[in-house]
């Protein structure tokens, strides 16, 4: 499964944020850590707000605050911002063929699983995921 | 692995102790109630049959547990349980704990108790010598898979197929 770049980049940004949600951070400071053009994370970072996950802080030390739920935002709430959910599986009523049909079913049987797994996984959940690879890698570092 | 006689008492989320031990004949009923009052479906029959079976029976490999909280001590009430069992082999498997279901009261939620259910199976299934955790959700039910996902959970290396027989 691959996700749109924009979808990749607001998961990140909310990671950051929903991590310490007291915590302003910079459109700068984010893209910093993840190598993102200022430009391309400020449009992300609009379409959040307007979503109501995070809210823009005006002043010196300004920037993004996480305003959303973490137990309750999933990753396909995220992406669903980006990302249409009617993806290019074909349209039932476009098909003409009975294996073009057979081939929409596979596809949407992929989509579904998809789809669960976004659903299911919330902010919260995905940060516990973020530490567990922290210390794993903490542990390798510390044997290596 | 049988539970200590002592019930294994945990906190939950909101600071409320809970009580896991293993089930009892007198908690069938609540048990019932329970899973009627989730499901909108009363199985009384059914859930006889799992206590024989998961209530009475290779208790070394079947867990069947049941959470009490202080506040509904007083009502003795159950506030949800668990039902899981050590399967080998199946579909290749290696040994491996199955929690087959997992009911808490809807009042009673938001509070841990599934929380403290799951974690109390796991410590058992840990040991009875088994290092990993099974369940099955269904994919359109966001709330079970949500829960089993903050457990952190993830898909394991199966996939479940199916067939309408004609």
């Amino acid at each position: 499964m691959k996700l749109q770049i924009s979808s990749r980049l607001a998961i990140f940004a909310l990671l950051e944020l929903a991590a310490h949600p007291e915590r302003q951070l910079s459109v700068a400071e984010i893209g910093e850590k993840y190598g993102i053009s200022n430009h391309h994370l400020a449009k992300v970072m609009h379409a959040l707000a307007r979503a109501r996950l995070v809210r823009s802080v005006r002043g010196a030390g300004g920037g993004y605050q996480f305003s959303g739920q973490a137990r309750r935002t999933t990753l396909l709430d995220v992406v669903n911002l980006f990302e249409s959910s009617a993806a290019g599986n074909g349209n039932a009523d476009a098909e003409r063929t009975v294996e073009e049909r057979a081939l929409r079913e596979v596809l949407g049987e992929i989509d579904d699983i998809a789809s669960a797994t976004l659903g299911s996984i919330t902010l919260a959940t995905m940060l516990k995921l973020v530490e567990r690879h922290r210390s794993r890698l903490q542990h390798g570092g510390l044997n290596a | 692995m049988i539970l200590r006689k002592e019930p294994n008492k945990q906190p939950t989320t909101t600071g409320e102790a809970v009580s896991i031990r293993r089930v009892r004949a007198g908690d069938v009923a609540e048990v019932i109630a329970i899973d009627e009052h989730v499901t909108g479906l009363a199985k009384a029959k059914y859930w006889h049959e799992v206590f024989e079976r998961y209530g009475k029976r290779r208790l070394a490999d079947r867990l069947f547990l049941v959470a009490e909280t202080c506040k509904a001590k007083g009502r003795g009430a159950i506030a949800g349980f668990i039902i899981g069992e050590v399967r080998a082999w199946e579909f290749g498997s290696a040994p491996c704990g199955w929690v087959f279901a997992l009911s808490v009261e809807p009042d009673a939620r938001l509070r841990g108790v599934g929380q403290a259910l799951l974690a109390a199976i796991a410590q058992e299934f840990k040991k009875a010598g088994v290092s990993k955790m099974r369940t099955m959700v269904a994919r359109d039910n966001r709330l079970h898979l949500t829960f089993f996902r903050s457990q952190g959970m993830m898909a394991g290396l199966y996939i479940q197929l199916e067939k309408e027989l004609e």
